[in-house]
This record gives C-alpha cells, sequence and structure tokens, in this order.
C-alpha cells in the first residue's frame, strides 16, 4: 500500500500536465496561423497588384490644344473636337445635374434642387458661391443651361498641372486677372490654359479633393472621413491612400463608367449587392467585400462572424478626422452679432472659426468617435417641402436601415448637429439667401434674416410665413474613408461593454452589454446564500469541536 | 472517530480522478471568463476571455462524450442512480450529527461512493445542469450557424440568460462542494482522496446491497 501511493500521486499530476500541454499546443498552433496573411488582404492584394496605367495619346502633343484660349467653355469645345460623346455623357451624371437620378426631376431631389442641409441649407439663391464646386461654367442661378455641352468644366477634373483654380464665388468660372478672395485670403491666379489643357489624364485624388475634401466651404466642413489630409496620407491615417503604401487614387474603388462614378446618390446605395471580385470581375469596386471578400479575417477569427452584422469601416474606422479636425457644429441663429458695429470672426484652439459673424457659432473637433447606425447604403433627406417637428432635433438627413433587413450593417457616421432656421407656421425648413449684394435680401450683406428667408424662399417658389425661429438639426456623414491599419482596430471591448459604443443601439442582445438583470440578481443571492449557509455550517462544526475538547 | 479503526481504501480510479480536476479546471475558467465576458469585470479582456471560454467549453464538450462512454462501459452510472434509502439519515447528519462528531450515516466504499444526497446532485448536476450548460453553451457558440440549421426562431438572449442562470447554479454547487469536501475524517481526507485515489475510511463498514453499484446474485452453473 506505502509502496503504491508515490504512484497514485504521480499519474493524476502527469494527466494534469498533459491537459496542460495540449492546451498550449493549441493555443500554440493559433499563434503559428498567425503568420500566415488574412485571405481578405491576400485577396485585396492580388486584386490591385502590378496595375500600370497605360495611354496611348500624349495631349501635349494635340495641336488643337496648342491653340490659344480665353476661358474654359474654349478648353472644352477643345477637348470635344476629339471626345465628341464626353459632354453628353458627362450631362446625365449627378456631378452636373445634382439632382437624384433615381427621382423625377420635377421633385427637385438633390443638393441642385430642394435638398437641405444644415450647414448653408441650400443652394437655391447662393448659386455662384455655391457652384464653384460645380464641374461646370456659369451656374448662376436657375436659369443655367444645363444642355450647353461647352458649359461643362473638363479641367476640373482631368487637369494634372494642380494650378487650375475656380474662383470661390464666381459660379463655376476662373479669373481673367489675379484676384483676392477675402472669405480666405488667397489669391486666384488666370489658368496657364494651354499647359492646364495639355496636362489632362485619369483624375487624381487632387482632382476629386479640391470639391469633396473642402465640401461646405472649407476643409472638413462637411465630410469627417475626407479633408485636405487625404492630398498625401500616411498609412496610419489610411491604409489604402497612404503615399507610403496602397497609394490609392480615389477612382480605384470609385471605379468609373460612362462617366457615372460608383458610390452612394442619396437613397440610392453604391452597390446593392456585397460581391467580391471572385464572384463577379466587373463588379465596381466600391464596397470592401470587392477585394476583401465577406470573410476576410483569418479562418477561425470570430470577426469573419461578424460580416453580416457589423460593416467593416465599424471596427476599422475608430475615429475620423484624426489629423485635420472636422466641423460638428453649426449653429445659425447666434449669427449677426457685430463688435463696434462690425462684423468679426473668432479662432478656436485648434486653429478653426469659433464664430463667425456671417454664420454664428462653430465646434470643430479632432479624432472623433463615430456614432452608429443600422444602415443599407441608403440615405434619407429633407427637402425643403418636408413637414418637420420642431419640438425634437429635426434629421434633415438620416440612414434607412434596420437590424432586420439583411442588407443592413451597423455603420459608423459623422452626425453633424446645428440650429437652422424654419418656418412656425408653415413648419418646413428655410432656405436662406446667404450670398449676394446688398438690397437683394442676402443674410451676408444685409444681416436680416426676415430679409434673408423671404429672398431665399421666393427664389425657391416656396412660401413663407414670415414667421421664423430656430430648430436644432442633425445631418449625416458615413465613415468610409481613414481606413486605419489593422493594428488600430477597435478591440471586442469597444463594443462588447456595458456603456460600449453600441450602447444606443437596442432591440438585439450583444454579449457583454445585455444582462438580464432579474437573473443577474436572483444568481447572485444564491451564490451568496450558499456562501452564508456554508459559512454558517463551518462555524457551527468549529464550535462544536472545540466544545469537545474541553 | 475515537475507537474506530481507520483503513485506506482505493475509491476514485485514475480516469476519474483525471475527470474530476480536467474538470475542475474547465469549470473554474469557464466561471472566470463567462462572467468577464458578460461584463461582471475585467480581467483577460473580452477577446481573450471569448476566446479562452470558447476554448474551454468546446474542449469539455469533447471530453464530457468520453465521461458518458466511461460512465456506460464501466456501470459507473449506477453510482449516481437516485435513491431515498437513507436520505433523512444523511440530512440529519449533515444538519446534527456532524455537529456531535458522529459517523457518516453512509460510509464511501469503491461500490458505494456517492450518499443519498450526492447522488441526487451529482445526477442533476451531470444530466441536467451541465447538459443545459454545454446545449446553450453549443447553441451560443454557433449563432451565425442558427439560420443554416433552421435554428432562426432561437432567441440569443432566451439562450444566454439561460446560461447565465446555470452558471449561477454552478458557482453556486462549487461554493457548497468546496466546503462539503472539509467534511472528511479530517479537513483535506476528501481532497487527499480526489488525488490519490485513496480514502481513510472507518474499517469494518458494511456496505448494504442496495448501494453496491452492482448486484452480484450468484447463478447456479448448469
Amino acid at each position: 500500500m506505502k509502496n503504491g501511493m508515490p504512484i497514485a500521486i504521480g499519474l493524476p499530476a502527469r494527466a494534469l500536465c498533459l491537459v496542460v500541454c495540449l492546451a498550449t499546443i493549441s493555443f500554440a498552433q493559433v499563434e503559428v496561423l498567425d503568420e500566415n496573411q488574412a485571405p481578405g488582404r491576400a485577396l485585396a492584394q492580388q486584386a490591385t497588384k502590378g496595375r500600370e496605367i497605360w495611354i496611348t495619346a500624349d495631349h501635349s502633343k494635340h495641336p488643337v490644344l496648342q491653340n490659344e484660349f480665353q476661358s474654359g467653355p474654349e478648353v472644352t469645345a477643345a477637348c470635344l473636337s476629339c471626345h465628341e460623346l464626353a459632354a453628353g455623357q458627362f450631362q446625365k451624371t449627378i456631378h452636373w445635374t445634382w439632382l437624384d437620378p433615381n427621382v423625377e426631376p420635377e421633385l427637385k431631389v438633390g443638393k441642385g434642387g430642394l435638398t437641405m442641409n444644415n450647414f448653408c441649407v441650400n443652394i437655391q439663391s447662393n448659386e455662384p458661391r455655391c457652384t464653384s464646386c460645380h464641374a461646370g461654367y456659369g451656374w448662376r442661378d436657375k436659369h443655367f443651361d444645363f444642355s450647353n455641352p461647352h458649359a461643362v468644366d473638363c479641367l476640373i477634373c482631368h487637369e494634372q498641372t494642380g494650378t487650375y483654380k475656380k474662383f470661390p464665388t464666381a459660379a463655376g468660372f476662373t479669373v481673367d486677372k489675379p484676384t483676392v478672395f477675402k472669405g480666405n485670403g488667397k489669391t486666384y491666379n488666370p489658368p496657364d490654359w494651354n499647359a492646364v489643357a495639355q496636362s489632362v489624364g485619369r483624375p487624381t485624388r487632387r482632382n476629386c479633393g479640391t470639391c469633396h475634401f473642402f465640401g461646405g466651404g472649407g476643409d472638413g466642413v462637411k465630410h469627417g472621413d475626407m479633408d485636405s489630409s487625404l492630398m498625401k496620407p500616411n498609412k496610419e491615417l489610411d491604409v489604402h491612400m497612404g503615399i507610403d503604401g496602397q497609394n490609392f487614387d480615389c477612382v480605384r474603388c470609385h471605379t468609373t463608367s460612362v462617366h457615372h462614378i460608383a458610390g452612394r446618390i442619396y437613397s440610392t446605395p453604391a452597390a446593392t449587392e456585397r460581391k467580391s471580385l471572385i464572384e463577379d470581375d466587373l463588379t465596381p469596386k466600391i464596397l470592401c467585400e470587392s477585394c476583401h471578400s465577406r470573410t476576410p479575417h483569418k479562418p477561425g477569427v470570430k470577426a469573419n462572424d461578424h460580416t453580416d452584422k457589423v460593416a467593416c469601416q465599424s471596427c476599422h474606422i475608430a475615429h475620423f478626422a484624426r489629423v485635420n479636425p472636422t466641423k460638428m457644429w453649426w449653429d445659425w441663429s447666434s449669427a449677426g452679432k457685430k463688435k463696434d458695429g462690425k462684423p468679426y470672426k473668432v479662432k478656436d484652439d485648434l486653429g478653426k472659426p469659433a464664430y463667425d459673424t456671417k454664420k454664428g457659432d462653430f465646434r470643430w473637433a479632432r479624432n472623433v468617435q463615430p456614432e452608429y447606425f443600422w444602415f443599407n447604403g441608403a440615405i434619407n433627406t429633407l427637402t425643403a417641402l418636408d413637414p418637420i417637428d420642431p419640438s425634437k432635433e429635426v434629421a434633415v438627413s438620416w440612414p434607412v436601415g434596420d437590424m432586420n433587413d439583411p442588407n443592413s450593417r451597423i455603420f459608423p457616421f459623422k452626425v453633424h448637429r446645428g440650429k437652422q432656421g424654419y418656418d412656425k407656421v408653415n413648419k418646413t425648413l428655410l432656405i436662406p439667401h446667404l450670398f449676394g449684394k446688398k438690397g437683394t435680401g442676402a443674410y451676408w450683406a444685409e444681416y436680416d434674416w426676415k430679409r434673408s428667408f423671404d429672398s431665399g424662399m421666393e427664389y425657391a417658389g416656396l412660401p413663407f410665413s414670415g414667421e421664423f425661429d430656430w430648430v436644432e438639426t442633425s445631418y449625416v456623414f458615413p465613415t468610409t474613408h481613414m481606413v486605419a491599419p489593422k493594428e488600430k482596430a477597435l478591440p471586442c471591448s469597444e463594443c462588447h461593454s456595458r456603456n460600449g459604443r453600441l450602447a444606443n443601439l437596442t432591440g438585439f442582445y450583444m454579449p457583454g452589454r445585455d444582462v438580464n438583470t432579474v437573473v443577474r440578481i436572483l444568481g447572485w443571492i444564491a451564490v451568496l446564500g450558499s456562501l452564508a449557509g456554508v459559512f454558517i455550517h463551518g462555524l457551527g462544526r468549529f464550535i462544536a469541536a472545540g466544545r469537545k475538547e474541553k | 472517530m475515537i475507537g474506530k479503526r481507520m483503513i485506506n481504501i482505493y475509491l476514485y480510479t485514475r480516469y476519474e480522478r483525471f475527470w474530476h480536476w480536467l474538470q475542475t479546471i474547465l469549470i473554474v475558467l469557464l466561471l472566470i471568463t463567462g462572467f468577464e465576458t458578460n461584463g461582471m469585470f475585467k480581467l483577460f479582456g473580452f477577446k481573450a476571455a471569448a476566446e479562452i471560454h470558447n476554448f474551454c467549453g468546446i474542449t469539455w464538450l469533447i471530453a464530457f462524450a468520453f465521461f458518458v462512454f466511461w460512465l456506460f462501459t464501466t456501470g459507473e452510472f449506477k453510482q449516481y442512480a437516485p435513491t431515498t434509502r437513507k436520505m433523512f439519515e444523511v440530512i440529519r447528519y449533515y444538519a446534527y450529527g456532524i455537529f456531535r462528531g458522529e459517523s457518516h450515516p453512509v460510509p464511501k466504499r469503491r461500490d458505494a461512493k456517492h450518499n443519498p444526497l450526492q447522488r441526487i446532485v451529482y445526477l442533476s448536476l451531470a444530466a441536467m445542469l451541465l447538459p443545459v450548460q454545454m446545449v446553450t453553451g453549443f447553441l451560443f457558440w454557433s449563432y451565425n450557424s442558427w439560420a443554416q440549421w433552421g435554428l432562426d426562431w432561437l432567441s440569443l438572449y432566451v439562450v444566454a440568460t439561460i446560461h447565465l442562470a446555470g452558471a449561477f447554479a454552478v458557482l453556486s454547487f462549487l461554493v457548497v462542494h468546496l466546503y462539503m469536501i472539509t467534511t472528511g475524517h479530517s479537513i483535506f481526507a476528501h481532497t487527499r482522496a480526489m488525488i490519490t485515489g485513496w480514502e481513510l475510511v472507518e474499517e469494518g463498514t458494511e456496505i448494504e446491497e442496495w448501494e453496491q453499484k452492482e448486484r452480484k446474485t450468484p447463478q447456479p452453473v448448469s
């Protein structure tokens, strides 16, 4: 018996060692797999490797581009002398119409129509200022001829010198002589027409960024994930566009077809089918899934199970506006204050305007955590005709989606909030006339809201009761650029915790966030009850034993 | 204890002890990581906790299959057959006799390891609570395949809540179990037995027939 004991002790210990070893081995295997690349990365790298764009034309040699040009439309005419179909194609795209192509044009849905935002609200009556970002010439007012092929601005998207600048208030035209824009203090020079015309090529990110990085009239005003920091980003800011990495141009993902550029258009998602290039090699490369597939992570990684409900962006863009600040709040109601009878501006700690007599109060932020909503790729936006409920925050635009919709994902958004004018009687948002000369009702010349709304609504052909007030509004931007390196993806606990990032998304159970309170309380009562029970029992034994010894 | 001679008997086989301690490790890890993924505290971090939990859960599920195999091939399942005989005596012992130093009314023997109370508790554990935890845990783990398996009528919330309730039951069991192992002849007698397999029992205690896992009635050879 005595001899048997040590062996008996030894065996369970050895068995335990075996279990520990087995466990270590299986974890070690996971480690080894780590060295292999995630399939989604391998696929994407294959899809983008060895891509060299080659062309067969040298525009600097074209005789027609040696001509002397006086204006943009003359250059356009020269372009069209070879590219006969280009203007016709382009004029069918949203870049030209600024209207939702999937809605009857009479309904005027689109920023060229009556669709509202909570920045400068609407372009009606403010065209010359807004249309400096129109790829055309002369959209000065509602009488602009959208069928004139020579009004198309080919250069803004195709010239590659970087010297072609449309003047901010000239309805899309450049200047004839060097002119200072008072709004930013910069001098705008007339273009060297031959140089810019001969430089044309495929659009680069500077072409797109000239407008899209400065939407809303300034760097990072509108989008939280697009600003001038994406002109030459590093990998840290954007793994795809980083000049020290893949160095993608915008059109690498925003693929084109007859001048239509892939991407969301109002309530039309960028893509309705989530297909990868493996399933359809001609699919637009606009979704993450296009190149990375639906299960991009290593086999067995839980994140692969999340892709049916959580957008890639939700984890891989933990914060937006990581380099330049973006505007988060715009309160028009405080506009009009003057110092010594003069309009003035105040800058904030980030060097961005905090107050401007013309525009009111601003709040800017850097490294912003997105807000999350179910999103199927469509965004609905109010027009100036839609009734609102001013008793609470009015969503001027909102993501469409539902947790039960298989096409919806939890998606990160920048939500821009602010206060803007509404008609107290008609319960609609109001279009202000902002830009214009004194005597026209333009707010930036007269600082009279009543006259501004009168003028703006009349121009748009809409009723205005004359009574207005301010209402808090929100406007959403999907966050999809500024994808961070994989090491910077969100840890699970950012959402899987009691007050995590998805605390506001209700209606479904999420581990780590949700718990049945009754079960939790009863459970602890049971556990503590057991503890108390054995404690009392043990105490009894202890006392009884003591008594016996006496 | 006084006046009675104690003898060592070999009570727990190698596999039983291995199974017991493997289960101990798995249950403790599952409890810790489970409560962590439930958001009660932070130790491993959610990701690691969830991964450890899944690993232990699946390991347990596989190991449990071997346990069931062992139960039935060895006939040990009979040790878990519930009975009311001597149940009152056992309850009386733990409520009263134990304080007076009385002997346990149902002493352990190779063929009768469990007293009636243990039989009931271990049977409910092995046949009810643990299977419920395994089924709900497996469902939780395979959540993404529910639609494929035609199980999308299930509610993850309900599955998770049952799993959590089960976890509290296991933790309560653990508390009582940890205490009960101190009620042997000495505080560590039962622990020692579960490590070495050898347990000290009073000499000469008879095992009654109903306690034996097998009834060996001699058959006349024809």
